[in-house]
Order: structure tokens, then sequence, then C-alpha cells
């Protein structure tokens, strides 16, 4: 059962002064009001004015080569400053998606050119991306795409649709998955292809769909006859399954998968202190330990994933539990205090309360449905 | 791992698949010593391990007790290592070399502290330990007493000692000991501090468990791989079918994540016997059991529910090891008054282990 045991991370003591400085960050921007803690912030707490003082920290593409103004640092300084972010509920998804995949993609794969125009800009927290693969019919099913791309003078046409693009309405561009030809049922994650689409270009279209609560998050964005310049195919032509399938391991095992619903536990806490409940922190010891476990996993998949050894499996069974662990937060909370969910309620716990609550069914769907994790982990152990 | 340490895990593993077979393991529930087993373990030095030289010991540190007590688990060896080990981690601790025999400990029975009174050239000794492990074997067994002095941890020889057996869920012999104001010529005594001794046993003996525990748990979930690879229905095997995958993965998840937990309370310990890392890892690991003991037995189904089928080995041994040295209830109490020393917003600080220096930081 070797491709099951993480191994363990103790932080390098350098790390500490790291943490310290976020701390102190985010200690000022909560005191002057310009944020306020929240759930799931990472993908619903979109703020440029934040973002940009981020890059200016050099807290994005951190990891990145100084010559794409990146600081070189390692990625578990950059695991680091991810987690304190998201303790603190600090609205992140500006950047989160352009931060944690589209540049290192770029990396990767992307062009001397195309690394020189957009990490720069991004690790600035100005340019932001959104991740362009669901359709209408292709959910777990992504080799069952349609959109697809055909070769012109200079680049390509493309045309089709993507459906619930997170913040598609509020970022710069799209890294979108498509069929450069068509498909081949003997091998249907072949002739697909990665390209960057200018969300402001002609033919792109962007229409809200909004959530069950009334929340523009995701959208459907249509193509007609985009024009798609060559120098803005990523990677190789065809070879667009197996570039998103690498990034896959860093989507799937962040910190951003155990502490979507953190700001909730920490107020939870916070209260059951307050009114000196020891049932109700000893329940939440229990949230404590899973918590603590969880952050284990995936600090040691972070350390496995910078030494390239390949985690997809554990990736995956960490988004499995840990968005389970995300999801039952609400649960636990309201049957620990007498406080009653409401998303304008003067009370903070309420409120967290709420946003936890609202929230908690996209937590298991997006990036991967429990369902498909779980077939993705047997799979692997009986392989094993 | 270094090449020593995995020196010693393969010693091991051959000495328990040739000594820990599947007849042995159920012997013993019937009250048959493994002989064989103990005193290869013996032979090879393993009873001493992580013990230095100058207290009779064989050295090693203590990944190299926790690593064997892993393999224990693995193959419900029906041996009381983890007792040994608690037992040398006491009296190294008290600059007290380790012996030879097998002495056991008496674990629950704290607040009833044995009585233990001078009496012409020797002592009177009265007390009761009850589920003590493996007591019927040992020679002689570590209590937490008091003489008209003081408090002591004291040693003594179970020849005249009245034993009731008794057993947990797997079968393995925990006892009733009394001791019915029993002469004893000699007994090795050390004043201790009550308090931090019943601790450091909690600790010690938790940890001992929950490594066993993920031990257990790998076999488990071996014998589960195994079944659902090879046993067919409908044409195909088991691991075929979503319903099945979907156990499967949940079993995984468990493993790793205990497997984890356990890791990072063992490298905490040598720094720290009686870690919060400790009480995380004994209270996640209890509660995987809840879980992965149902699954297990559903995925094998009707064969993994006989006597014949090794299964239950791992499941029983489970179930026990859950209740011993504290149950999940006691170690949310542990926690949760950690938690409740918290100021406002320092749970992260807990978590991260990096204390909230905010206000020292300058503030650019
Ligand atoms: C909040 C949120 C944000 C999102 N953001 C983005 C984004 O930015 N970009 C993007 O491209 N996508 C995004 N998605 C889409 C997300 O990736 C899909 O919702 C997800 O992949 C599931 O697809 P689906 O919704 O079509 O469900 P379906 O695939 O239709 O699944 C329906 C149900 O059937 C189950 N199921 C399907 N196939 C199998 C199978 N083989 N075995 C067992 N069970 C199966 C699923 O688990 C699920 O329970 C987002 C989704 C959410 C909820």
């Amino acid at each position: 059962m070797k491709a099951l045991r993480i191994p363990v991370v103790e932080l390098p003591k350098e790390t500490e002064a790291l943490r310290n400085e976020i701390r102190a960050f985010i200690k000022e921007e909560l005191e002057s009001g310009s944020i306020a803690p929240s759930c799931d912030s990472w993908l619903c707490g979109f703020s440029p004015e934040l973002s940009k003082k981020i890059g200016e920290k050099g807290w994005i593409g951190m990891t990145w080569p100084a010559e794409y103004g990146g600081k070189e640092r390692t990625s578990i300084e950059r695991y680091v400053v991810t987690e304190e972010l998201l303790a603190a509920g600090a609205p992140v998804a500006a950047h989160w998606i352009a931060d944690r995949q589209s540049g290192p993609l770029f990396l990767k794969f992307g062009t001397e050119k195309q690394k020189h125009f957009f990490l720069p800009k991004i690790a600035r927290g100005e340019c932001y991306f959104s991740i362009g693969l669901s359709e209408p019919n292709a959910g777990s099913d992504l080799a069952a795409i349609k959109t697809k791309a055909e070769k012109v003078e200079g680049g390509w046409l493309l045309n089709g649709s993507k459906i619930w693009t997170s913040g598609a309405h509020l970022a710069h561009y799209m890294i979108t998955l498509c069929r450069t030809s068509p498909q081949d049922i003997n091998n249907r994650h072949a002739g697909m292809s990665q390209l960057v689409v200018d969300l402001s270009a002609p033919g792109v279209t962007i229409r809200p769909i909004h959530l069950m609560t009334g929340e523009h998050h995701f959208n459907e964005v249509f193509f007609e006859d985009v024009f798609i310049p060559d120098n803005m195919v990523v990677g190789k032509i065809g070879n667009g399954w197996a570039q998103g399938m690498t990034e896959l391991a860093y989507e799937r095992s962040g910190p951003e998968r155990i502490l979507s619903t953190y700001p909730l536990l920490n107020e939870l806490t916070n209260t059951l202190i307050e009114n000196k409940d020891e049932k109700g922190l000893n329940e939440v010891s229990k949230v404590v330990t899973r918590l603590w476990t969880l952050r284990n996993m995936s600090l040691g998949i972070a350390k496995l994933l910078e030494e390239g050894i390949p985690s997809s499996l554990i990736a995956s069974l960490v988004k499995d539990l840990g968005t389970q662990f995300e999801q039952r937060m609400a649960e636990i909370t309201r049957l620990l205090v007498s406080a009653i969910p409401s998303i304008n309620s003067e009370s903070k716990l309420e409120k967290l309360m709420a946003q936890a609550m609202l929230q908690s069914p996209g937590f298991t769907l997006r990036g991967g449905t429990t369902e498909i994790l779980r077939g993705i982990v047997a799979k692997g152990v009986v392989k094993a | 791992m270094s090449e020593m340490q995995e020196m010693i895990m393969e010693s091991t593993e051959k000495i328990l698949k040739e000594y820990s077979k599947k007849e042995i393991v159920n012997e013993a529930e019937n009250g048959i010593w493994a002989k064989e087993l103990w005193d290869n373990l013996e032979a090879y030095g393993m009873l001493k391990v992580a013990v230095p030289e100058e207290l009779m010991g064989n050295g090693g540190d203590q990944y190299d007790a926790f690593s064997i007590l892993y393999l224990i688990g693995k193959y419900s060896a029906p041996i009381p290592l983890a007792e040994n080990y608690i037992v040398n981690k006491l009296l190294m601790d008290l600059g007290e070399s380790v012996q030879d025999e097998f002495i056991t400990i008496s674990a629950t029975e704290h607040k009833n502290l044995f009585q233990i009174r001078e009496k012409d050239d020797g002592w009177i000794v009265s007390g009761k330990a009850k589920y003590v492990p493996w007591a019927r074997f040992a020679q002689k067994i570590l209590v937490l007493g008091e003489t008209e002095e003081d408090t002591k941890l004291a040693l003594l020889p179970l020849d005249n000692a009245k034993i009731k057996e008794g057993k947990n869920l797997a079968g393995e012999a925990r006892d009733e000991v009394f001791f019915d104001n029993v002469y004893v010529e000699e007994i090795k005594t050390k004043s201790v501090d009550i308090e931090e001794q019943v601790e450091k046993i909690l600790y010690t003996g938790g940890l001992t468990r929950s490594v066993m525990m993920v031990g257990a748990l790998e076999n488990l979930l071996a014998l589960t791989k195994e079944h659902i690879s090879e046993r067919s229905q409908f044409g195909r095997p088991l691991y075929r079918f979503q319903a099945v995958q979907q156990h499967m993965a949940q079993l995984a998840g468990e493993f790793a994540a205990t497997n984890v937990a356990v890791k990072n309370a063992i490298s905490s310990y040598e720094k720290n016997p009686v870690s919060k890392e400790i009480a995380f890892a004994k209270l996640r690991v209890n509660e995987a059991i809840e879980k992965v003991n149902p699954i297990a037995h559903q995925i094998l189904a009707a064969i993994g529910f006989t006597f014949e089928h090794t299964l239950h080995h791992s499941t029983r041994r489970l179930w026990s090891w859950r209740e011993e040295f504290g149950k999940e209830s006691d170690w949310e109490q542990i926690i949760a008054k950690d938690l409740m020393n918290l100021n406002q917003n320092e749970l992260w600080s807990l978590i991260t282990n990096v204390e909230n220096s905010s206000q020292k930081v300058d503030v650019k």
C-alpha cells in the first residue's frame, strides 16, 4: 500500500517568519475593514484590490523563476501563504486559479513569449484566469467535449460553449480545452488542445448562471468564430488532455480542499470558549483532529509534488476526504449553538453558518465529484 | 528509512510471517502463549529496542520501536510487545535498567493505588487491577502505588498474586490481578508523581495502540483488495462494481489518513511523550473503526464473517484496541481542555503549531 503512504512534513523554522508576515498583513487588512472573513473565499471572494496587494508582497507565483516575476520560493512556502490566506477567509478568488494552475501550466508547456507576457502580470495580481472544461454534455465525462477549433490562416477559429465557468465574467482569460481534430472512438483522449481565450475578444459571449442563492458566480460562455492566434495555443496541438491532467494533482490536494469552511470552525470555537461550553468543545475536538490529519495529508502531498512524485491517487483521496469535511462543518455547528444561519445576520457566526450551508453542495462537485474521485482511488488501489 | 531501520523491519517481518501464522494467532485465543514468536523476537533483540545500552537495552530509537509495533498490528501478533515497550519506557525514563523478564502494566486502575507497607524485611502488598494485558504470562507487574512515605511506581512479582483470566474482543488476555495482603520480600520502587506517570502511560499506550491499529488496518485493506480482485459475481470481478469501488475508496481514505496521523504522532513523541499529536492520532484512528470494520465485513460478506477467514484477526483487534488507552470520549476531553484555554482566533495557531505573534511583527 505504498501508494497510500504520505510523508511527514516538518515545516522548516524559516517558514514561521513568513507565516507571521502574512498574519500581520491580514490583521492590518481586517482592522482597516478592507476585508472580512468569509467561507469559500477562494472561489467566491473576488477582490482585485486585495489580489494586487498580495501580488506586491510577492505572494503570487512565488515559486516561479524571477525572470517571470516569481520569487523562487519553495512550494512548501507557497503552501504556508495559501493556507494562511484561506484560514483567514480572505477574498483571494481573483488570482487563485491563475496562481494555482494557469501560471504553472504556462511554465510547463508555454512558449517563452507566453511566459514573459502572462506570468509577470499574474504575479502582480492583475491578470485573472478561468477554467474552461465543462460543457453542457460533458461534466464528469470530460472527454465528451464538443467545442472545437478549426485551423485557419495564422490561428484557429473556435466554436462551441463552456458551462459552469467560475468567474468568467471577471477574469481576463480562459484556458479552454477543445477539440482540434474529430473525436476518435478508439482513443477518446486524443485530438484535444488547450487554447488561451481572451474573454474580451469578438465572438465571446458570457451569460450568467445564478447559483441557488441568486449570486452570480459561474457562467455559460459561448464562442462564435472566435479567432485564436497561433501564439495562444498552450503546448502541443493534440496534447491538451495530458497537459490538463498534470495539473489535477495540484488542483485536488491543496489547502483549499480542506479549509473552505475554516472561518466557521474558528468562529464556532470562539463562541464555545466564550460560553465555557465543554460539551461543545468535545465535539469540536473531533473536528480539529480531522482537520489536523487532513492538513498533514495535504502538506505531505505538496512535498511529494515538489519532488516530482506522481500523486494523483492520494490527491483525489484527499480531495474526497477534505470536501466531505468542509461540507459537514455547517451541520456540526448548527447542533452545537443556538444560532440560526442567516446571510444578513449581524452575528458573525450566523453569517458564516449561512455561507457554509449554502455553498456546501458545490464542495463535493467542483474539480471532480465524490463518485468520480472514489472511482479513481479504488481503481488505483486495485492496481497498486 | 535508514538502512538499519530497514534491516529491523525486514527481520521482524520475517519472524512474524513464520511465527504469527493464522494457527498461532488462533491458538493464542485459547490461552496458548506464542512462545516461539516471543523467543525469536527476543533473540533478535527486538524486546529492548529504543533503550540505550547503558540501561541494558539494544539501542535504536522510538521510531524503530513503533515500526516494529506497526508490524505487530499488521500480523495480529498475539504477544504483549506494546506493554513491554511501555514498561521499558517508564523504567528508562526513571534511569532504571530494562529487565529480561516479561513485565506487564496496570493501566486502568490509577485511582486505586496499590498499598505497599513495610513488614519485617519485606513488604505487604494489597491492591487490585482490572483488564491487565497478558498478566497470566507475566513474571512481574508495574503498578502505581503508595507507601507510608509517598507515591511510587512499583515492580511487583506476580508469583503470589491471584489472577482471574479474561479477554478482550479479539481473545487477547486481559486479566484481573489481585494482591490480597501478599508478602513480598523484594520489590523495586521509585518515587514518582502519579499524575505525571498516569499521563505518560496513557499517551505512550495510546500511541502504541494507534500504531498497531494502523498496522491492522493495512492488513484489512490488503485482504479487501485481494477479495475484490479475485472474487467474481455476475461475470466480473467485484472491483468492477461501482458500489464496491465507493467502499474501497473509503477504506483507502481512512488508511491514508490514519497512517499519516500516527506518523506525525511518532515524530512528536521523542520530543514530547505527551504531545497533542498523540491525542489527535489516537482519536483519529479510533474514529476510523466505526467506518472501516463494517465496510470490510460488507465487502467480504459471508466468508469474512467466518472463523476460518483471517479478517476477524484484524477487525476484532481494531474493536478491542480502540477501547484501550483512551476511547474517543476520553481523548476528546483532553483535547477540549486545550481548546478551552485558547484565546479568540487562536485555534489556527494550535493547528499550525506556530503561535500568533503578529502583534510583535513590524507592520510596514
Ligand atoms: C461551484 C462550482 C464551480 C465550478 N466551476 C467550474 C469551472 O470553473 N470550470 C469548469 O470547467 N467546470 C466547473 N464546474 C463544473 C464541475 O466540474 C462539474 O459540475 C463536475 O465535473 C460534474 O459534472 P456535472 O455537474 O455535469 O455532473 P454529472 O457528470 O452529470 O454527474 C451527475 C451525478 O452523476 C454522478 N456520476 C457521473 N458519472 C459517473 C460515473 N462514471 N460513475 C459514478 N457516478 C457518476 C456524479 O458523481 C454526480 O453525482 C463547477 C461546478 C461547481 C459546482
